[in-house]
């Protein structure tokens, strides 16, 4: 999987009530979720599909709420890049087949600029140069592209 | 022969597991409360799976936004109910029984050596009892309904060591917040950290709920305590089924912190992180619109007991919630007279369940207000767009109520 898109950065810990407050929570509507995505941290937060998220250590920190990695992906981010996740986000993420890399580009890449990142390899690239991040075990990838975990199961039992 | 996360895991997925290795688990309990299961019974119904592996070991608690605080919720709570009811699922807890975390174990499901799941980050708390327990989210609650097991990565592990005797005012809070201000909100990210030492020994289970409660709050992916026989006298009679405690045998583990608790101050945690924590001599006197005690941290009968007695004969300046953390505890609380003395002061008794904490109900936060809270969290926002809150003990918390200001409750005591 390859990812091609304008960047929207942010620090360390970025905590899941920010990513999506705890009032917006009571709905199975993704939309919904999307609609508020960011909000506590990010006013302007208005991304297009296609766009990464780039950000420091410990991105979704706090809450299980799968509404957090839910509401990004529905947003129309294609891709989260941090230096490090918190657990339960980072299993969160890969179960709703929001794509997560672990890779230390925050501090080469600002706002609105364009990075590649590179799934299979686990290479992000960004300003010409050449990031290695920790690549993700085969079954996780799996699930990945499949689109996430029900996808995943679904047929498979 | 590892840390007690690798001799669970070990034991129950039938192989020698080490950190780092990924593990395919049974699972001994699951839960999920009305916000998580929502999504999570919704995940299970895409898989397209007909029933649960096990509905005695699904436990569906009913906390985080009770009683409905809408048509909307009153209708996804409805749903839950009915799924449940279908799925023969017999463990479900109703409005006003308590919060998860409280309910798990005086319910008997939190024992030695089991391995818990549950879709809120604070199951963690049950280490406590000698459990790995961990937190996930609501696709991988799906994926235990239907399968009763899940992968994990074996952790690698923290020991933290606190000895030292208590003094006076200080508490269980003030111990974990005083660590969580050195291991940093994400030191502990995809770790286990087991706590020893004869502080720890020395806490009551209540005490010890209170430390594993916030491990999460460092990342960490469980919170352990060895256990011994104050774990099972608070087994005897409600587990739901034998146990065997489980212990570290000749353990590796990644880092080490050792303290002496013996002359530490009250702790309060400042917005906007839990690692940012500060003796109480550097905020007292900062003023506050709202305290709240009560949560899966710190809303327990020793909690509302510890402050009835700073409240004893006293007023309240400022607007304080009581919310206890389970039905149990609200009895409790009523037969020994504590209801009454936090009445008398002023003090406003919710029914049981997470209240305000997580913003969605009962006590939010009007922007520009600030709270003192025992909860675990004081994340941007967390209790009401623009507003502050600050983490303390139920003595920190009760004497802030006496003033309306953040208040040392050596003060009172």
């Amino acid at each position: 999987m390859k990812f091609r898109g304008k960047v929207w950065k942010y620090g360390d810990n970025v905590d899941t009530d920010v990513i999506i407050p705890g009032k917006y929570l009571r709905s199975t509507d993704y939309n919904v979720f999307a609609e508020h995505a960011m909000e506590g941290i990010d006013p302007d937060f208005k991304p297009q599909k296609g766009d990464i998220i780039v950000a420091g250590n410990n991105f979704g920190c706090g809450s299980s709420r799968e509404q957090a990695p839910i509401a990004l992906k529905y947003a129309g981010i294609d891709c989260v890049v941090a230096r490090s996740f918190a657990r339960i986000f980072f299993r969160n993420a890969i179960n709703v087949g929001l794509p997560i890399v672990e890779a230390d580009v925050a501090d080469a890449v600002s706002k609105g600029e364009i990075i590649e990142v590179d799934l299979d390899s686990g290479i992000v690239t960004a300003n010409g140069k050449e990031y290695t991040s920790t690549k993700l075990p085969d079954f996780l990838q799996e699930i990945l592209e499949a689109g996430g975990l029900v996808a995943y199961r679904r047929g498979r039992r | 022969m590892g840390t007690i996360s690798e001799e669970i895991l070990g034991k129950a997925a039938g192989k020698k597991a080490s950190a780092g290795d990924f593990v395919i688990a049974p699972v001994d309990y699951a839960m999920s409360h009305d916000g998580t299961s929502v999504l999570a019974v919704k995940a299970f119904r895409e898989m397209g799976v007909e029933k649960v592996w096990d509905p005695k070991r699904i436990i569906i608690p009913f906390d985080h936004l009770v009683p409905a605080n809408n048509e909307n919720t009153a209708l996804l709570q409805k749903d839950i109910r009915e799924w449940a009811k279908a799925q023969g699922i017999t463990n479900l807890y109703d409005v006003g029984e308590g919060i998860c975390h409280q309910l798990v174990p005086e319910k008997g499901f939190a024992m030695p050596g089991k391995v818990i799941v549950g879709a809120d980050s604070h199951t963690c708390t049950y280490g406590a009892f000698g459990a790995f327990a961990t937190g996930v989210g609501a696709t991988d609650m799906a994926e235990v309904y239907s399968s009763g097991k899940l992968w994990f990565r074996v952790p690698e592990t923290i020991k933290v060591t606190v000895d030292g005797k208590l003094a006076k005012g200080i508490t269980a809070k003030d111990i974990i917040l005083r660590i969580i201000k050195d291991v940093k909100t994400d030191g502990a990210a995809y770790k286990a950290i087991e706590f020893y030492g004869e502080a720890i020994r020395a806490l009551s289970i209540a005490g010890r709920m209170t430390i594993c409660n916030m491990a999460i709050e460092m990342g960490g992916k469980a919170g352990i305590v060895p256990p011994d026989e104050k774990t099972d006298d608070y087994l005897r009679g409600r587990a739901v089924e034998p146990y065997r405690p489980v212990y570290a045998i000749d353990a590796h583990y990644c880092e080490e912190f050792t303290y002496d608790i013996s002359d530490i101050s009250p702790q309060v945690a400042c917005p906007i992180d839990v690692d940012n924590v500060h003796d109480i001599e550097e905020v007292e006197g900062k003023d506050v619109d709202q305290v709240l005690i009560g949560s899966c941290t710190n809303g327990r009968y020793e909690d509302l007991e510890s402050a009835a007695m700073i409240l004893k004969g006293r007023t309240v300046k400022c607007r304080t919630l009581i919310i206890p953390a389970s039905r149990s505890v609200m009895i409790d609380a009523v037969d020994s007279g504590v209801a009454a003395t936090l009445l008398k002061a002023g003090a406003t008794i919710c029914n049981p369940g997470c209240g305000p904490c997580l913003g969605g109900h009962m006590g939010v936060l009007a922007e520009g207000e600030r709270c003192m809270s025992t909860t675990n969290r004081n994340f941007k926002g967390r209790m009401g767009k623009g507003s502050e809150v600050y983490l303390g003990s139920p003595l920190t918390a009760a004497a802030t109520a006496i003033n309306g200001k953040i208040t040392d409750p050596r003060r009172y005591l």
